[in-house]
């Protein structure tokens, strides 16, 4: 129990330690922004009017929950980066010199991006209220969205965090996410229906971790776009939206944990 | 407390076919400051590491202050300081907030931390970039926060991998002095260099490394004793006088004698280097040849360690 109470003080210096990184480095966190708007205000604004929602609708009310997936997709990368960061400098030498629960690094780090994450959301849930885009199933669904959104996240951390493990060069991690996450948020839901697509992708499209998630949130913000082709995925979307970060999560985890224990060879 | 704070028996360290650590040796005194001699690649950080808790080793024993160090490493991290050749401090936090954290991990409660913090920036000269980036820093700057980070709280043992590899000599003063004022609170020092200056400034007692043991273990008096005894060194005032020197240094020393063209030097080993050192003078006197300089010196350790290992300190090992 002692143990425990000391491995969360400790996890709770470390996700200090990198909710400070974001504070004295604004810079950063304003690129880190831009992205995500500048998708709702491109695909919204100068795409949107020639893109068609299935079963009809505003294509910025669409167009939303796809910009929240996609924004924790791509938090892959600034995960990566700051453990490759760590990884490669001296400084996780010292914290594992240290009387440190081995947890804390891992733990502090995964906070950390989830409170991040937390914000990322309220600044994205704005802009989007700006738009026109809003909730329209209560709440108390809504706030279940945003958990959903957030628990893809969490498996998105993990991924990124044994990306940085392994790849241990920030600059390298940065040039892989992009090719990895591309791909992800084109073929998926986010930014057009995929029965829209040729046969095999739209299936692909279908089963995309990212259109699990954001399918399962537009109906419960009851947000267009929900057609569906009636099969397994479309019909499944809520199961699959929790199913996907837990699996992948139950992957990733014990991967990065692995690779964090093998700085000790 | 333990006799001695850091003990090493044939620690073995395999990456693949080569032995980082083959039968790597060692005891230090709790106490004293403990050289770690050798050329990169030669197995000195990974030793560190190993000790550190940071490495698992294949074989052999580590203790640090009398607790197994591959047994209960938690126990050992609550007595070591490390810093290595890569400064060890988070860039993106100031160089205050980074003592503070190293503070509460150390279950500093958060006055302490802050307390502790501003007195060791004030001791290392930092405390009017308390408020930077430690990315900001010189390269001296770093390495003086980061020995400060291993003094957060005073370690019974302290790690320095190559502390000083890279600045400038006043910056590796100020390292010197923290070390020494360490030592005097008693904490166990091993120190890491490729300088032999530096072992021989600070560490009492060296160990030369190469290719991962132990080759030779003394005080650097002792270790330059044993590459033979002192020298006597004559320099010429003419180049063509060098022969005729080189004859009569041979033969009063009854030895081979090594000539320096460049430096217009001869010098050769001797047994007692009073007695040699007045033969020679006679016998230039005698052969009427007036010289520059003459006079006797102890071998540096430059000079031991190409003799303990086959090849200069700054040379790489060949693997």
């Amino acid at each position: 129990m002692r143990r425990l109470r000391l491995a969360a003080a400790d996890g709770w210096i470390m996700t200090r330690r990198n909710m400070s990184h974001l504070v004295r480095t604004p810079e950063e966190m304003v690129l880190y922004f831009a992205l995500p708007i500048m998708f709702v205000l491109v695909f919204g604004y100068v795409f949107g009017s020639g893109m068609s929602v299935p079963g009809g609708g505003d294509y910025r009310e669409f167009l939303l929950p796809g910009v929240f997936a996609m924004t924790m997709l791509y938090g892959m990368g600034a995960t990566g980066t700051a453990v490759a960061v760590d990884a490669g400098r001296g400084v996780v030498d010292r914290f594992r010199s240290m009387p440190v629960a081995r947890s804390a690094l891992l733990v502090g780090r995964s906070t950390a991006d989830l409170m991040r994450a937390a914000l990322e959301m309220s600044v994205l849930v704005v802009c989007g209220l700006l738009v026109g885009w809003e909730w329209h199933r209560g709440i108390g669904r809504a706030l279940l969205a945003v958990a959903l959104v957030l628990a893809l996240r969490v498996a998105i951390t993990w991924i990124g965090i044994y990306l940085g493990l392994v790849v241990r060069n920030a600059d390298t991690v940065g040039t892989i996410v992009f090719p990895l996450a591309f791909p992800l948020t084109a073929v998926s839901n986010v930014f057009t229906a995929p029965e829209l697509m040729p046969g095999w992708l739209g299936t692909l499209a279908e089963w995309n971790p990212l259109s699990a998630t954001v399918a399962a949130i537009r109906e419960l913000f009851g947000n267009p776009g929900l057609a569906g082709t009636g099969s397994w995925a479309t019909e499944n979307a809520m199961l699959l939206a929790i199913a996907w970060p837990v699996v992948l999560t139950a992957v990733f985890a014990p991967l990065a944990i692995r690779s964090y224990q093998r700085l000790s060879r | 407390m333990a006799d001695h704070a850091i003990v090493a028996e044939g620690l073995l360290k395999r990456y693949g076919d080569k032995k980082a650590l083959n039968g790597f040796d060692l005891a230090v005194r709790t106490g004293t400051v403990h050289g770690v001699l050798g050329p990169n690649g030669a197995g000195k950080t990974t030793a560190v590491r190993a000790l550190c808790t940071l490495l698992r080793f294949d074989a052999g024993r580590a203790e640090i202050c009398g607790i197994d160090v591959a047994g209960q490493p938690a126990r050992v991290r609550e007595r070591i300081g490390l810093t290595g050749q890569y400064a060890a401090v988070d860039e993106q936090l100031s160089g205050r907030q980074n003592l503070v954290m190293f503070g509460r991990l150390l279950k500093l409660r958060p006055a302490a931390a802050k307390r502790r913090a501003d007195e060791l920036l004030a001791q290392f000269g930092l405390t009017e970039a308390a408020g930077r980036n430690a990315g900001q820093y010189s390269g001296g700057m770093r390495r003086r926060l980061d020995l400060a980070a291993s003094m957060v709280i005073v370690p019974q043992v302290l790690f320095l991998d190559e502390p000083t590899t890279g600045l400038d000599p006043r910056s590796r003063n100020q390292v010197w002095d923290a070390v020494r004022s360490l030592v005097a609170e008693g904490t166990t020092v091993l120190l890491t260099t490729q300088y032999l200056e530096e072992a021989d400034q600070l560490a009492g007692r060296i160990s030369v490394v190469d290719t991962g043991r132990v080759v030779a273990e003394g005080t650097a008096d002792e270790l330059k004793a044993k590459i033979g005894g002192d020298r006597v060194e004559v320099v010429v005032r003419h180049a063509d006088e060098l022969a005729a020197v080189a004859d009569i240094v041979g033969r009063v020393c009854h030895s081979v004698p090594q000539t320096d063209r460049d430096v217009r030097r001869v010098g050769t080993q001797v047994a007692d280097r009073v007695a040699a050192l007045t033969g020679v003078v006679r016998a230039l006197h005698e052969a009427g040849i007036a010289v520059e300089d003459i006079g006797t010196r102890r071998p540096t350790l430059d000079e031991a360690f190409l003799q303990l290992t086959g090849h200069r300190a700054n040379e790489e090992a060949t693997a």
